[in-house]
């Protein structure tokens, strides 16, 4: 086999450390900070990124946050005025009603007394027509005129029983 | 090897002179001077000029965006990032560089070899040796600078009796000593048994006529096969050097 050869050996040595000694050298010093240094940046940047990202997360969420106080005070306002409003509502409905059934009442009140006058009127009327009848009749009969005192006082006597 | 007329298994696996040539000895053998350009050397040259434009090409412009080609260049960094990071942590990031270039280079080296007609570096024991008694030098160096003799101690498994010492001890030290061999000829038998197994197959298809068709779609499936394994191996190189620093790092 040409790899037990001793005559082979001291060549590839040599051109081994001739070649490997230089590639250690070349890739250490220069190349691999090269590409370590990138992939460095890459990251830095992409932390950034992140960081950055996170921050506007932040700061979304606090504004939606504001945004749904806001949202929930104003809530509150409308709904405290509404029921402002129904309760003033309520309240002018009932004063509306108080004064309506007052006057009502008055109208009633007023409308009996009238009825009881005029019930008291008419009551007078046919006391005083029916004296006059019975004087005028009796005149008529037995040609005497009672005074009017006598014929009241007898048609009461009548109307009486 | 190559007896019959060029025609081996084996003969992909020769190192031919491109610039200078064999030397004879006295007793007839022959050897390449060190400084010999071989086909070997050339493709460590084009292996290493793959990773260098493999990842400057990647990262010309440095987009902060990548492209298809610099996403590649970059999973390529991250791949060995995550794998230092798994296997040894935040400590292991000094190790980077050197786990990094083992892995690219291993890993050119074995897909390049997967081009007909081209030669694969690993499958050299004595390349894949080399890288491994790199590792093993190296980690020994770095357990030794960092704990001093208590490095040793690493060869005595927490927990065990002392009766057992003198049978546990060696055990650990042979284990230990038997790694570079281990990761060496883990990476050079894989290689060679592929390419070879690659070219044995491929032989039967001009003999076998019509029926030829049959070696050639296993040859087709066993490429694919072979493919994965140049990533496996290197992967497993990477790792098991990873783990050797961890070990160095923190012993037990």
């Amino acid at each position: 086999m040409p790899q037990f050869d001793p005559g082979v050996f001291a060549t590839q040595i040599f051109w081994l450390a001739l070649t490997f000694i230089p590639l250690y050298f070349i890739l250490s010093r220069s190349l691999l900070p090269k590409i370590g240094g990138i992939l460095e940046q890459r990251q830095r940047r992409l932390d950034d990124d992140l960081g950055k990202a996170e921050a506007l997360r932040k700061e979304a969420e606090a504004v939606l946050a504001e945004y749904e106080k806001a949202h929930a005070e104003a809530e509150a306002r409308a709904q405290a005025a509404v029921r402002e409003a129904q309760e003033a509502i309520a309240a002018e409905t009932a004063k509306a009603q108080d004064a309506l059934s007052e006057t009502l009442a008055k109208q009633l009140a007023e409308a009996e007394a009238r009825i009881a006058q005029a019930r008291q009127e008419a009551a007078s009327g046919i006391r005083e027509a029916a004296a006059e009848v019975a004087s005028a009749a009796t005149e008529r009969l037995i040609g005497v005129k009672p005074d009017a005192k006598t014929a009241a006082g007898a048609v009461d006597a009548a109307a009486g029983d | 090897m190559a007896t019959n007329g060029g025609h081996s298994p084996l003969e992909q696996f020769e190192i031919k002179p491109i610039i200078g040539d064999w030397v004879v000895n006295a007793d007839g053998t022959r050897y390449l001077p060190f400084h010999t350009l071989t086909n070997s050397s050339l493709y460590m040259l084009i292996a290493i000029a793959g990773v260098l434009i493999f990842l400057s090409f990647g990262m010309r412009r440095g987009a902060m965006v990548p492209g298809r080609w610099q996403s590649m260049s970059e999973l390529s960094y991250e791949f060995v990032a995550n794998l230092i990071k798994d296997t040894i942590g935040s400590e292991g990031r000094k190790y980077f560089p050197i786990v990094f270039t083992l892995f690219m280079f291993v890993l050119f080296a074995n897909l390049l070899g997967m081009l007909p007609y081209s030669f694969t570096v690993t499958s050299h024991i004595v390349v894949t040796l080399a890288l491994a008694l790199m590792v093993f030098i190296g980690v020994t160096i770095l357990a030794v600078a960092k704990h001093g003799l208590h490095f040793f101690s690493f060869f005595v498994p927490p927990g065990s009796p002392v009766a057992m010492w003198p049978l546990l001890i060696p055990i650990e030290v042979i284990s230990y000593l038997s790694r570079p061999i281990s990761l060496s000829v883990r990476l050079f038998a894989n290689m060679l048994a592929g390419h070879t197994l690659l070219k044995v197959i491929a032989g039967f298809i001009a003999p076998l006529g019509v029926f030829g068709v049959l070696p050639f779609a296993l040859i087709t499936a066993l490429t694919g096969l072979e493919i994965l394994i140049a990533f496996l191996q290197a992967y497993v190189f990477a790792i098991l050097t990873c783990l050797y620093i961890n070990d160095a790092l923190h012993l037990h």
